[in-house]
């Protein structure tokens, strides 16, 4: 008796421990945004989305960098979904138990693991040395693009897994071929996850820095790019440089930098989100 | 003629998932090459054995423990750290908490990876680290304690929602039949199921661990990028992914020795996370078996 | 078993081991138990019988608080064992469970060794005296007649065994920790015909020392084995009686139609 009610109390302790820890990750990032909030949000005006950047902190702006990410985020789209959704099909309606698939499997499981600084090595010496494209945007854009492919490619997998059998069969007894059944069935069936996969991947390719950096992205780009040959800076980038700088002026525009980069950050997520669910409950 | 493009559409899409091999060679290949260009110049005995790192400086040293014991040191701090508290949140979310909690819970405890990582490093710098200096008087303003329990909190979903899975992935009759014994929900959790997710949860640890060694811009902007060979928390260190960084900021001439170190240290950190990954690959595989 | 009525009514009342009061269940807002009065003997057995989804395996789990971990349940009325209302709110449920043991429909083994499946009841009360957890292991193991099988490998997987074997460790499982009160939930739903037959002899012995209760789906097992059997429908207790009368003579029409094979 008095060793069950020990229990109960060792269980009853170990539950507010288990809220105390659910809680504690959440309460600190909170904490931090609410300071962040407080020492950057004055900071935050038209002028500091739209001024280049400065030597002198308070007329410094973000402009370039947004430009930067903007551009980086559009072409690393523009490689990685095609490849990525492509690839993902082969696996998993075209090549199904073979040792290939198997092959692929492991390989991708493992590129997902690879850390990003990684990447930017590859990048580096692949894109900017050998394909001689310098620190351009392109050369970012590809060497993220590879960064996310492995992301893209698992989440379209399960989102074209999800979708019911019923419909393939039915494709397939109507007499289509399997790209028929892909490309009409499949797809738009799963598109819904398909694209919550690609903006959930693309959020991380937004607040990427070290690869950028690797590959020889500056923090201080007087211009934003024109073309996609132009050198670039992004927004974690210049967050970094902010935050290396003694000048407390600087730690202010990089706290508000963050909230921009937070903005951006958790608006994909939250899109990302509401088109999981929303898919989710016209698949059922 | 339709038997002709379904070929060529498949071939299409084979292409495109052999991309994935590509880049793997392609990592393997370029850091190879140039580590062994490296080594050429370098011993590896020197390279494994030697205490100190200073490729940038004329008195040359190429210890690679020196920026080894920095990236283990902050990972072994954000385990220590994120692996109990990931795990109580675990074993709360599946076994304590209502069915709908779980529902919101997992997607906000997700936003915690979600967090930009340069944007972690500056709350370990600007919040953190002055914070413990109040009662850790003599912590450094660049230090792996700070650097380490951030990227910790960076890495509690890691262990969290595998873990989480795995427990929920146990059978609901093994519950059942601790609880109809009289276990308490605790006993129930550590000496049942526990034990049965053991290898997802396992997994989760492992592939954290990998998380952390390759974090790079946590401890580049609070961790410090000075090498030493050191377990002490307090004082400032360089790990592997920091230094790439501090040899990429700076103007270092392709083809260069320095230039080179940074492929040497990169094989070094693709080699731990690569059999970091295998290892939870391979159990992740048995374990996905047992249940099927 | 000549006994007349008066007889009857006198003993029930001597040895009601469980009573329930008017109770209702419900999930949400569907009413699962529509106020069920009954009461259960002392050391016989007691069937519950009736067509899926009538509530026999729900009233079952209410006995030892089972349904308490599922979303939505709440429950009206009382449950008295031994006079004593258990869902009274300081009853402590593992206590209670301790005291009514359960046996599930499929073996349920924890994956973990023979040995460490027996003692884990006691184990969890913080007993700690190796000798006398061997003995009790040994004892258990005994009284389900799996010691003579399995006494050579006892620290050996428990999933190894047959399902048979399996579910008669559960319910040594449940033995070791001396409840007076067994329930079986279709217990031998998941076995071969001869495993059923052991596990059925098994439990009219048992009934020497424990009050049983088992929901089964097998008429045959409930006549076979029973002293009283209770059939359900739609949340409702439809005809309790001594198993014999109730499958010769039921005084239910919609008894009859059930244990004669016309619906369910």
């Amino acid at each position: 008796m008095n060793n069950i009610r020990k229990n109960r109390i060792k269980d009853q302790v170990f539950k507010f421990w288990g809220i105390a820890c659910t809680f504690l990750g959440l309460i600190l990032l909170m904490i931090f945004i609410g300071s962040i909030i407080v020492d950057g949000v004055q900071r935050i005006d038209w002028s500091f989305i739209t001024s280049l950047p400065s030597r002198k902190a308070e007329r410094a702006g973000i402009y370039t960098a947004l430009m930067g990410s903007v551009w980086i985020l559009i072409f690393t789209t523009i490689i990685a979904l095609p490849l990525g959704i492509a690839a993902a099909i082969y696996l998993e309606e075209y090549a199904k138990e073979s040792k290939l698939a198997s092959l692929l499997e492991v390989n991708i499981s493992n590129l997902a693991g690879v850390p990003s600084i990684i990447y930017g090595l590859l990048g580096l010496e692949v894109f900017v040395r050998i394909m001689e494209m310098g620190a351009s945007v392109l050369a970012g854009s590809f060497t993220l693009a590879l960064l996310i492919l492995p992301i893209v490619i698992v989440s379209t997998r399960e989102s074209i897994k999800a979708v019911p059998k019923s419909i393939r069969d039915a494709s397939f007894a109507l007499g289509a071929s399997k790209w028929q059944t892909v490309s009409q069935q499949l797809l738009p069936a799963s598109f819904g996850g398909i694209l919550t996969g690609i903006i959930l991947a693309l959020s991380r390719a937004v607040g990427e820095t070290a690869p950028l950096i690797v590959i020889g992205a500056l923090a201080y780009v007087p211009f934003a790019p024109e073309s996609p040959m132009d050198e670039f800076s992004v927004l974690p980038i210049q967050i970094f440089n902010w935050i290396s700088r003694p000048q407390h002026g600087f730690e202010t525009n990089a706290a508000a930098a963050i909230i921009v980069l937070l903005l951006i950050t958790f608006i994909m997520n939250g899109i990302a989100v509401y088109f999981r669910n929303r898919w989710q409950s016209k698949l059922k | 003629m339709r038997k002709f493009k379904e070929t060529v559409i498949e071939k299409g899409l084979q292409a495109s998932a052999l991309v994935t091999i590509a880049v793997t060679v392609g990592i393997i290949l370029v850091l190879s090459i140039e580590a062994i260009l490296f080594f050429k110049e370098v011993s590896i005995i020197d390279f494994l054995t030697d205490t100190q790192w200073t490729p940038l400086y004329t008195d040359k040293h190429f210890g690679i423990i020196t920026l080894l014991s920095g990236t283990l040191l902050t990972s072994f701090i954000a385990i220590i750290f994120a692996v109990p508290v990931g795990l109580s949140i675990s074993i709360y979310i599946s076994e304590y908490a209502p069915r709908s909690f779980r529902k919101t819970i997992k997607p906000a405890l997700e936003l915690l990876a979600a967090v930009p990582t340069v944007v972690y490093g500056f709350f370990a710098l600007t919040v953190v680290t002055p914070f413990l200096q109040t009662f850790i008087p003599g912590l450094a303003g660049f230090n792996s304690l700070s650097a380490g329990l951030v990227m910790g909190i960076m890495i509690i979903p890691f262990v969290s929602s595998l873990s989480e899975d795995a427990l929920h992935a146990v059978p609901n009759s093994l519950r059942e039949a601790a609880y109809g014994m009289g276990s308490t929900k605790l006993q129930n959790a550590f000496r049942v199921l526990v034990p049965a997710a053991s290898s997802g949860i396992i997994v989760s640890i492992i592939l954290a661990i990998s998380r952390a060694i390759g974090e790079t811009m946590i401890v580049a902007i609070a961790a410090g990028q000075q090498p030493r060979l050191t377990i002490d928390p307090t004082v400032p260190v360089e790990t592997i992914t920091a230094y790439i960084v501090q040899v990429s900021l700076g103007d270092v001439q392709h083809g260069s020795l320095e230039y080179r170190t940074i492929f040497a240290a990169g094989i070094t950190l693709f080699i731990f996370t690569f059999l970091l990954n295998t290892v939870s690959y391979k159990i992740r595989k048995k374990f996905r078996e047992k249940y099927e | 078993m000549k006994e007349n009525k008066d007889t009857i009514d006198k003993s029930l009342k001597r040895k009601h081991k469980l009573q329930t009061k008017d109770v209702k269940v419900f999930y949400d807002d569907f009413m699962a138990i529509k106020g069920i009065d009954m009461n259960i003997r002392a050391n016989k057995i007691t069937a519950f019988i009736g067509p899926s989804g009538c509530g026999k395996s729900t009233f079952l789990r209410l006995f030892n608080r089972m349904n308490d971990y599922i979303d939505g349940f709440r429950m009206e009325g009382e449950i008295l064992i031994d006079g004593e209302n258990i869902y009274k709110k300081k009853v402590n449920v593992e206590q209670l469970r301790k005291q009514v043991g359960m046996v599930f429909q499929k073996p349920n083994p924890f994956p973990k060794s023979i040995y460490e499946n027996v003692a884990y009841g006691l184990k969890i009360q913080g007993i700690k005296d190796k000798s006398y957890l061997k003995d009790k292991v040994e004892d258990s193991l005994k009284q389900v007649g799996l010691w003579n099988e399995v006494k050579e490998d006892i620290n050996k997987s428990a999933l190894a065994l047959s399902g048979g074997q399996q579910q008669r460790l559960c319910i040594a499982r449940t033995l070791a920790v001396e409840p007076s009160i067994i329930l079986m939930d279709e217990p031998t739903s998941a076995l071969d015909p001869i495993s059923t037959a052991k596990i059925e002899e098994l439990i009219y012995e048992l009934k020497e020392k424990y009050t049983i209760v088992i929901v089964t789906h097998n008429m045959q097992q409930a006549g076979r084995i029973s002293d009283y059997t209770a059939f359900f429908y739609m949340g409702e207790l439809i005809e309790y009686d001594k198993s014999k009368k109730l499958f010769t003579n039921p005084e239910k029409k919609q008894t009859e139609n059930y244990i004669t094979g016309r619906f369910g």
